[in-house]
């Protein structure tokens, strides 16, 4: 219960600075490890590293549930970009579809950062994760 | 036709890439699935696209007051030396076995997303 109440407090702070937390030793190994397998993962997969990343920022750096999402973004950046240099060398992008699909996800990405003010509903989330599940198992198949 | 659904969801996925939700996870299974291109193409179209779309978003989200820098950054500095190993890796994998482990990787996140809803 106490645990809830600090969690809405938290949500109201504007400036998550405010949130003084020291880290332990226990919590840093946390982050360290739990950053590895983000890396790894990123770099695999070219993506996703930032849903793995929300969960951990939530449990170890206890930060609310839309900081959280928006930090994702920035710790998986400079994974990304270091990424994204090894995908062009190995010459696995094609300027054609970049240039169209990245109008699109510009477009909707100013869009979503604007939204996140409004957290998505657990309805989108629920449909968001279906979607997930059936594009997963079609990958599979 | 193929054009405006190229566009279509480079916008669906950024939208949720914009809120830190994964982009990435739509955006490659829609290219791969509905557009048929290879994984890896979507995988590296899908970082490229990000970091732009990062910029912008990360702008708004400053704003906001939304960004945590304290403790990130042990979260970066083997993340970022990890990722590398990760690309390479996939480098050297032929793409339909990516492709197969990118869907059992979709279907965990689905079902840690669906616990995580739930559980609230």
């Amino acid at each position: 219960m106490t645990k809830k109440y600090k969690h809405n407090n938290a949500q109201k702070l504007k400036f998550s600075s405010n949130n003084t937390h020291k880290l332990s030793l226990k919590e840093k190994i946390w982050l360290i490890l739990s950053g590895s397998v983000i890396g790894i993962l990123n770099g695999f997969f070219g993506g996703g590293g930032g849903m793995v990343c929300v969960p951990i920022l939530e449990k170890v750096l206890k930060l609310p549930n839309k900081h959280a999402h928006a930090t994702a973004i920035a710790v998986i950046f400079p994974l990304s970009f270091i990424s994204a240099i090894i995908y062009v060398f190995n010459g696995y992008v094609k300027t054609f579809p970049l240039l169209i699909v990245g109008i699109g996800v510009i477009l909707g990405g100013t869009l979503g950062s604007f939204c996140l003010k409004w957290f998505p509903p657990k309805a989108i989330r629920i449909i968001f994760a279906v979607i997930m599940l059936a594009g997963g198992v079609r990958l599979i198949l | 036709m193929t054009i405006f659904l190229y566009i279509l969801f480079g916008f669906l996925s950024g939208i949720l890439g914009g809120m830190g939700m994964g982009g990435g996870t739509l955006l490659i299974p829609l290219l791969t699935i509905f557009l048929g291109l290879e994984q890896k193409l979507c995988q590296g179209i899908n970082l490229i696209t990000f970091l732009v779309m990062a910029l912008v978003s990360l702008c708004i989200h400053l704003k906001n007051g939304y960004i945590e820098t304290r403790g990130i950054f042990y979260i970066i500095f083997l993340g970022v030396i990890f990722s590398i190993g990760g690309a390479l890796i996939a480098g050297y994998l032929p793409s339909k076995i990516l492709r197969m482990c990118f869907g059992a990787f979709l279907c965990i996140l689905a079902i840690i997303e669906f616990i995580k809803v739930f559980k609230k």
